[in-house]
This record gives C-alpha cells, structure tokens and sequence, in this order.
C-alpha cells in the first residue's frame, strides 16, 4: 500500500527552489519595462489646489505624467466598497488618484510612468502639489472628540456603528455578586510583508487584452475589480500570482489605488507598465491594523463564572475604509472565546481617521478580541484571588456544538463546533509546567530577579466560505497538475494540497504539480485569507481528486472488463483488488480517457479510432463522460470551523533597566487533524514571531501632524530572529464536523493571543495592571513609576 | 527609493582622490562602506551630484596597534576591527563595543572610520574615539591636519571636516596598564542603536585586597549631543575595589546629572537617563569586580 501522506511532516517541496534564490517574485518579472512612480501626499489632510506637472517635461526618459484628469471612465470614480456591512452608515473609499482632498500621508496624487523607476522617481521630485492643510484627526480620541472631520460629509468621524446582544448582559451584571470594569487600549502595527505589493500590467494591442501580474492574496478578485474599473469583459483580462513574499492580508484589499492607474497607463501606452512597492510606500501607503480603545464591564460568580459581559470598543480605521468593518466584526465575535457567556453585548464604533488605511492583518481583529476576554480573565482572577487557569476552566464551554448567538464576519451565526478546552488546558499546564512555577518565581526572586506567567485563550472562526474549487487532470504522462483558484504567499499549498490528492487519487507525491492563483487555470476562487486555505481548497482537492479517481476506475473498468467497484488505484497504477496482475497505469486511462484521432506520440496510438474503435452503435465518447481524465469540484461549508489553542508565557522584566525577556512560549494548538504537522509547526512559530512584535516591538508612531515618524526598518521595531523566543508546542486534534477532511485552519493562530499572553506575563511579574499594549521597557518604567508605592509581585 | 543622479567617482590614489575633491567642493561627498550614506542617498534626504569612492585606494585599510594606540586606516571595517587581535590587546573597548555595532553583515562593509565621519552620537565609534582620547587624520590637497577627538565632533552628524578633506586614519588611545575596560547597552532588538550605552575605563592601583581605584572615565552612546569622555576620579578615586559597591550609586548620579538625553519615539528622555546610570552602575561595578582578569574583560562577560 502506498503510505497516507495525509499527516505525513514531508518537507516543503517549494522550498528548495525558494531557498536557493530560484523563486520569480513580482519585481522579478518583466525587466526593462517601464516603471510606474507616484507623488503622495507628504500632508494627512489637505485640499489640492493645483497640481503643476510642467517641471517633468524636460526630464528625459518620461513617458507619461497621469493625475486624476487623466483617468478614463469608472478609473476616474471611488475605489469600490468591498464589503458592505449593514451597520456601515458613511462609506468613503478613495480614488485611484486623489481628486481635490487627500485624507492621509501617502495617498496617490500623481503617477509618472517612465523608462525606469529611477526616471520615475526624478521626474516625481518636479511635480509640484499646491496644498491647502486641514486640520488633521490623528487617534482615536480626536476621533471621537469630533472637533474636527476626516470627511466633511462624517461629521462625527463614525464609518460604523454595531450593537450585538445574546440575552441581557446589563440585568446579568447587575445581578451578579462581582462587577468589574476595564480600560483597555492596543497600538496600531501591520503586516509589513518581506516583499512589498507590486503589480505588471501588460496590454496587448492586437487582441485587446491585458495580462496581470500582481502581489495578492486574490487573483480573482484583483481580475474583477480591474474589469470593472478598465472596462473590460473578464475574458480580456487574466491575473497571475507569481511567488508571493508573504502577505498576512495586506495584499487582500483589491484594486488598490497604484493597481488601477498602472493598468491604465498600460492600456493608454499600449505596453507593459509596472509599480513595485518600496519599503516607505508601504509604510505609509498600503495598510495598518490593531488600534482600538476598549471598555469592558463584566459581572461573575464567586468561582469566577462570567453572568454577563458588556464591551464597547472604538476602532480606529482609517482614512477610508474599503474592506468595510470586517476586523473590528472580528473583535467584537471573537471576545467570547471558548467561554460560556450566558449575557453578552458588545457595541463597536469604526471611527475615520487622517492615517492609512486599516484591513486585515494575520489575526484581523481577532487579537484585540482575545486581548478584551484575558485581560478580563486575568482582572477576575485578581479580584477573587483564583488561579488564573481555574477561572478559565471553571468558564470554558464544555458541550459541542455551542451557538455563540452572534452574527461572524461571513453572515453566518457563530457555532463553536469543535474542541477540548480543558484536555488542551491540561497539556498546556503540563508544557509550561504550571505547579511549578511558584517555586520557579520564589528561586529568581532570592536571585533579586523579577518573573511572571501568563496565560491566553483563544478560539478562530476559520475556513470561511464562500468557497474555493479544485481542478485535477491526469496527463498522458501519469503527471498530475492540480490547479486550485486561491493564492499562495509563503503557505505550504504545493506540499498539503499534493499530498491530499496523492492520497485520494493515489499516486506517488512527486507526480502531484500545484497551481495556485492563476485566473487561466482556475477563474472560480475567493482567496487567501482567514485561515482558510487548507480547509476551503483542501477539501476542494480532494473532491475534485475524488470524481477524477471515479472517472479513472470508469474508464479503466471498460478496458479490463471488470467492475469499476472491484478496482483500486495504488502508486498510480489501477488494478483489481486482490488481483495485482489485472491492471492498468493511471497513464493509459489517461490516454485512453480521450478519444484521439491522430498518433502525436507512441502511447497516443492507445486512443486512436483503429486501436480502440468504439462499441457498435456507441459513440468514442461515453455519454455523460467529458474527455480527458479531469474533473473538478467546489467545497463551500454551511459555516466557519472553529480551531482554538491556549499559549503560556513566562517573561523576566528588570528590576532597574525594565527590559523584558521571554524567557518560555508554549503553545497548544488544535487545528483538527493536521495534514502536515511539520508546515503546522512553521504557521505557529510564524505567528508567534507576529504576536511578539506586536505585543512588544512594534507600532505605528504616528505624531499629531498624522506624519508616521518610524516609517522604515530602522525605527518599526519588527522582531529580529534574537528576539523571538524558542517555541514549545503541543497538539491536539479534535476534528472539524463541517468538512470532509475534518480540518481547521492553522495561518493566523500563532498571532492571535500573543499580545493577551505577554501582557498577563508581565503583570504577574510586576504586580502592576497592564492595560495598554504594546509596551516598551521606557513605558513599564514609567508605568511603575506612576504605581505609587509599587507593590511586590502579588503571590498567586 | 531610488537616489537621484549622481556621478561616481573611484580615483585609484588618494592623490587624485583629494585632487576630485578639492575640484567638487560641498557638492561632492565621500563613499566608503555605504551604510549609513547609502540609505541616505535611497530616501533622497541627501542628493550630492558627485560620490568619490575611496574603496579602490591603496594601502588605507590596515589597522596598526601598539601601546600607543590603534590606528584604523580608512577601509578597515568593523568586522576586521573586532577581530583583530592587535586592537584587542591594546584597546579591548574597540571590541567590547564593536560586537554591538549592527549586524555582523553591516560590520562587514562598514568601516570605523566612516562611522566617525558621520559622527552619530549614537554610534559607538565616535564615544570610543572621545573616551580614549584618541584622534584623527584628515588630509586634503592643501595639507594634511592631526585632529583630537574633542575638536572632531562639533554636532550631531557634524564634523569639523572641510569638504575638501579625507579621514585617512584614526588612532584610538591604548588602555594603559592597569586598566580596565567595559562597554555595554540596552537596545530595543539586537544591533539597533542603543537606548542608552556606556563605554568605561578604570584604572587602579596595587594587588589583590590591597587594590585601590585610582580613576574612572565613561563615555555615553545615545544620550549626549556629542561623544565625549565625562573623568569620574572625584567619585572613586582611593576606594578599594573590593567596596566598589559602596562608590556605584554616586557613579550612576554624577552619569544621570551629565548626560543630556532627549525623547523620542522609542524612549523618554526620563527613561534614558535612568538607564544610562543603571548601566553605568552595572559596568563599574562589573569591572571592579573582575580584578582577576585585567584589561581582557569582555561586555557580556
């Protein structure tokens, strides 16, 4: 029997080529074409006077100077509302080029399109902007104060307003023996992928159609909104995704401004335009994430057991709001957890501000949620004097599936349908040795050193629909190419999706060749998102490779006059069950699967008319059969499928300096049944590394000008290798009831209670409430030097 | 970011080097390692229409040492600094400090004496050139010109440097006997500039319980205007080494009272200040301890 590669820790088979420089990202591609440069706007609120392009003229070497005049058509309107969210009261999108105001640092004004990008970028230091400056709002605060507007048109700077409820979370508090309230408050950080966004517009003149390259976690929709922006059927227009050098979902948000104005410019010159994205550009031009203000007042039991739970939260999003209200949607679904919360309401206010825009981000929005419930967990286990796991066991849904009553981000109602919180809670507390530690504590401290631990839950709606399709073919060869429609950036797609097909099907891996995010190969897809890849196009794959294996036992039941029912295909060769001698390569279906009339090649003459005319009165193609040995299949789930984990940290903090150490990460995971632990293990860790960055290193330094003051690697803290710590794991795998294959999603996991675990570590080390993340040792020294007569580290 | 046009220049002498120079004037800048100024160039916050590369002169990248000091020549890099056995022996803080310079990639094209030229008081080459008293040569078709360490620095980023000149060397003091020699940091990540740095020397006296401070210097990275060298001997000087402890605190006060940090986006000034004594303390009090391993004591020990 072939071995199931189904939970096999194979290496990555893309890998060698990645690692040995051999991948073609987007700048890769088409050297020497020309290059697109933009003019933004150096202000965060102004309103363009005039734009004077007379100095470009004489730069040599300038191909084409654009502004908003110059967009044709539908280029010329806003960018499209992506997501429409009922509680979206004043939607504002931007234009591909700004059109009399511009609303943040960075925002497109005028395009150069030259021989190179050098060219390019001279000719965009002679374009002169006349600028009459706005006040800018810059934070949340001045956003909800409303002394001034983002928009004229929004006076109170609201995008969005919604109230969720599950029965009467203000009767519960009420009535409950305890009551606490909280102050909350989280940083802006972003994805800052290794490779920025880029795009390659090509024209072809001759049959009047355009060929896209681009950066993106949605060939799909970047084809469809640039039809719709250009004009153009979708036959005319294709969009390949090259090797993507990561995303984490700043390159979901399609058309992005510079997308349509180099498509444009491309179709205008006849020629082939491209834009790579610089490392400023990116900072101050693609997206953010994370910030928000949040007020939690909850009401619990003398064992810590939540009655009910009341959350407002402030979401701060930007000056536009093109991806609609799906991360602070996420905050306010995912603050349950693995909870049981009888009660709940929570409000959220999306509010504009003069800063770059806010999409999703590795977590997208989930992270603050987590952050909400633990730092409220954490506060309840203060207040009785509990451990901190306790209270969270004592609180922890038990019985599957668990309605949550809230409406998630894909419209569906919220079912947790899957999972053990207390047997993972009992593997974290044996990773991380729980009992132990006070001892641990007690050792440092007659050291003279200062440590703490904590602890974080979490669960993740993931494998959102709508839903993702498989397309398998069989080559003459026995080659398989699977070609499903969502994109890869850095995911182990080409290993897990070629190993769940090499089981279904039943061939050796190396014959199994991926495609991802090639609208040529595959034009039905939604994208790379919310940790939704393995299970949406996973399942995909295998249904498609399911139907190709019965059409396979079809065509071979034919020609070795047996019953399809009694054969098997093993290492790619269909045979009779218990018969090994009768059989047939996967490669001779193939062949034979379509009728030929002309020998190209020697196995060819197989299916030629005189080798293998058909039966009597039948037609060379059997009714109801399509030729060729493909077929393809669509997974689309009634609902999210829910994955959770728990993380435990222990942090040193100095007692003098304030720098903070972590000293231990444990992680428990529960993705359902992993396809490949080994690629499990790299998600995690990748998300840890985010989760440490974002609860200790970076954030958006933006001053009160709305001038982003660390936009470049120098001053945007993201975490090096040395300050990621080493990583413990653990898993469990309690399989997914929605989908064939049982899985959950794994890509956004690590990420999401980083900042909630790292926070609860260090204010056990303290014994000071941590209530605003991320924090710096300059800020936990301050923060002790504002606790008065800071106390010892309370014993737990 | 891509930097406007420039021409390049790379003379094959330094003759023709300060010939190019003397001929350009201000719209000409010096190219070495390029790890500062390039980056400058790229974000356009820079734009001189000529760069004369010195990589192809001759014979300016030894690094020459003797119990007179460490001389640099000018396309020494870091990375051949902090391994060079000579400079250790004679100034170990060279190294001390040099491990913490960036990345060992950054180490392997940047070169110390352009990190002086740049003259960030966030570097840690210029502290060591000021705590050591050490100096530099520039030469310019019109001369040639010894500078000390205390007339370098005029500025943040600002050197007494004429536009027509080249630093062709520059000669950090030795430890002298008895001397010890610490350096150490708090940065955000590994190889960002520091929140606060401090490089010491310690000198002392006899042997074993008997030993004595006699003097204590220290130099600041990131929490001064300009590098310069603050003599502590009033707060140390006669304390046995053994009760270096009792002297720490007033170390790390008269650090706090001289230094002159200021905010930014990463720390308070309040903060770095604090630091700054923090690691001043730690340092002294780490070097006084150590009096078995005389002037090889490594930060990080």
């Amino acid at each position: 029997m072939t071995t199931r590669m189904f939970g096999q820790s194979i290496t990555r088979r893309e890998d060698p080529r990645l690692v040995t420089g051999a991948g073609a990202y987007l700048d890769d591609l088409a050297p020497g074409v020309l290059a697109a440069a933009f003019v933004r706007s150096p202000h965060a609120h102004a309103r363009i006077r005039d734009i004077d392009v007379a100095g470009t003229l004489d730069v040599p070497g300038v191909v084409a100077v654009w502004t908003h005049e110059d967009l044709p058509g539908a280029a010329a309107e806003r960018l499209p509302m992506l997501l429409p969210h009922p509680s979206i009261s004043s939607p504002h999108t931007g234009f591909a080029l700004a059109r009399d105001h511009v609303n943040h640092v960075g925002e497109p004004v005028a395009m150069v399109v030259a021989e190179n990008r050098y060219i390019a970028e001279d000719a965009c230091g002679r374009i002169e902007v006349d600028y009459e400056l706005l006040p800018p709002v810059v934070g949340l605060p001045a956003a909800r104060e409303a002394a001034r507007a983002v928009h004229d048109e929004t006076p109170d700077n609201v995008a969005a307003h919604h109230v969720q409820t599950v029965g009467d979370a203000a009767a519960a508090i009420d009535s409950a023996p305890h009551v606490l309230d909280l102050e909350l408050e989280i940083e802006r950080s972003a994805c800052i992928p290794m490779e920025g966004k880029g795009v390659i517009a090509r024209w072809n003149s001759e049959d009047r159609t355009m060929v896209v390259h681009s950066s993106t976690q949605t060939s799909t929709g970047l084809r469809a909104a640039l039809a719709a922006k250009l004009g153009l059927a979708l036959t005319d227009i294709e969009v390949i995704t090259p090797d993507v050098g990561g995303a984490f979902g700043v390159k979901i948000n399609h058309p992005w401004p510079e997308e349509v104005a180099v498509a444009c410019a491309a179709r205008a010159l006849s020629t082939t335009v491209k834009w790579t994205e610089d490392r400023r550009e990116h900072f101050i031009s693609s997206a953010h994430e994370r910030g928000q203000l949040q007020r939690v007042r909850v009401g619990f039991d003398d064992s810590g057991r939540i009655r009910g739970l009341d959350v407002q939260f402030w979401h701060d999003n930007g000056a536009y709001l093109p991806y609609g209200v799906i991360c602070p949607l996420n905050t306010s679904t995912h603050v349950l957890g693995p909870y049981l919360v009888p009660d709940y309401r929570v409000e959220f206010w999306s509010m504009y501000t003069n800063t770059v825009i806010v999409t999703p981000y590795r977590g997208a929005g989930r992270p603050q949620g987590v952050y909400i419930m633990e730092r409220t967990m954490d506060a309840i286990a203060e207040r009785l004097g509990m451990d901190r796991t306790e209270v969270r066991m004592n609180n922890f849904v038990r019985e599957f599936p668990h309605p949550l009553g809230v409406i998630m981000q894909d419209g569906a109602e919220g079912v947790l349908d899957s999972g053990d919180y207390v047997a993972s809670m009992d593997k974290l507390r044996a990773l991380v040795g729980w009992e132990d530690f006070v001892e641990f504590r007690e050792q440092a401290r007659a050291e003279g050193r200062r440590v703490g631990i904590g602890v974080a839950c979490y669960v993740e709606s993931t494998g959102a629909g709508p839903y993702e399709g498989g397309h398998i073919e069989v080559e003459t060869s026995g080659r398989v190419n699977v070609f499903t429609g969502l994109t890869t950036q850095g995911q182990a797609h080409a290993t897990v999706f070629a190993q769940i097909v090499a089981d279904e099907l039943g061939v050796p891996i190396d014959q199994v060749h991926v495609t991802t995010g090639d609208t040529r190969k595959m034009a039905y897809s939604v994208g790379t998102w919310g940790s939704r890849g393995a299970v949406m196009s996973g399942n995909a794959v295998h249904l498609a490779a399911r139907k190709v294996k019965e059409k396979a036992l079809a065509i071979a039941g034919d020609n070795l006059e047996v019953d399809p029912g009694d054969l098997e295909i093993v290492d790619g060769t269909v045979r009779v069950k218990g018969d090994p001698s009768a059989s047939m390569p996967l490669s001779a279906v193939s062949v034979l699967s379509n009728p030929l009339r002309y020998a190209f090649d020697e196995s060819a003459k197989a299916a030629t008319q005189f080798a293998r005319p058909p039966a009597p009165g039948a037609p060379p193609v059997t009714p109801g059969r399509a030729p060729g040995l493909e077929d393809q299949d669509f997974f689309s789930p009634v609902r999210s499928t829910f994955a959770s984990g728990m993380h435990a940290a222990i942090v040193e903090t100095d007692p003098d300096t304030a720098d903070i150490r972590i000293l231990r990460y444990c992680v428990v995971h529960d993705c359902g049944p992993m396809i490949n632990p080994l690629v499990v293990e790299g998600q995690v860790h990748g998300g840890v590394a985010q989760g440490v960055g974002g609860a200790l290193y970076e954030r958006m330094a933006y001053d009160d000008m709305g001038q982003l003051l660390n936009a470049s690697f120098m001053d945007f803290l993201m975490p090096f290798a040395s300050e990621v710590p080493h990583i413990e794991t653990d898993h469990l795998e309690t399989p997914s009831p929605l989908n064939p294959l049982g899985i959950k999603g794994a890509g956004e996991a690590g990420t999401i209670p980083g900042t909630a675990v790292i926070a609860a570590a260090i204010e056990d080390a303290e014994g000071i409430p941590i209530r605003r993340m991320p924090i710096s040792p300059s800020e936990l020294w301050q923060l002790r030097r504002e606790t008065a007569d800071a106390p010892a580290p309370a014993a737990r | 970011m891509k930097p406007a046009p420039f021409t390049l220049h790379r003379p094959r002498t330094l003759a023709a080097a300060l010939e190019l120079l003397a001929e350009l004037g201000p719209d000409a800048k010096v190219l070495a390692g390029g790890q500062s100024l390039v980056p400058v160039l790229n974000m356009r916050l820079a734009a001189p229409a000529h760069l004369v590369d010195i990589t192809a002169l001759p014979d300016v990248d030894r690094v020459e040492s003797s119990g007179a000091g460490v001389t640099v020549g000018a396309l020494a890099t870091h990375r051949a600094v902090e391994h060079d056995a000579g400079a250790h022996e004679h100034q170990p803080l060279l190294r001390q400090a040099l491990t913490h310079v960036a990345h060992p990639a950054i180490r392997n094209r940047g070169t110390v004496v352009g990190s002086l030229a740049h003259a960030d008081p966030n570097g840690e080459m210029p502290m060591i050139l000021a705590l050591t008293e050490g100096h530099v040569r520039a030469v310019s078709s019109r001369g040639e010109r010894e500078i000390p360490a205390a007339e370098l620095f005029v500025g943040p980023l600002e050197t007494c440097l004429e536009p027509d000149e080249i630093l062709v060397s520059a000669t950090f003091g030795a430890a002298g006997a008895g001397a010890r020699t610490g350096f150490d940091e708090l940065a955000r990540r590994s190889g960002d500039y520091a929140l606060a740095g401090v490089g010491m020397v310690l000198a002392t006296d006899g042997d074993g319980a008997a030993e004595t401070i006699t003097g204590l210097s220290a130099g600041f990275v990131s929490v001064t205007d300009l590098p310069e060298r603050l003599v502590l001997d009033e707060h140390v000087a006669g304390t046995p080494t053994a009760e270096a402890r009792e002297v720490a605190e007033a170390v790390a006060a008269a650090v706090r009272e001289h230094i002159d940090p200021i905010d930014d986006i990463h720390a308070t000034a309040d903060y770095r200040r604090h630091l700054a004594g923090v690691i001043a303390r730690r340092t002294f009090t780490r070097l006084a301890r150590t009096n078995d391993r005389p002037r090889t004591q490594e930060a990080h020990a």
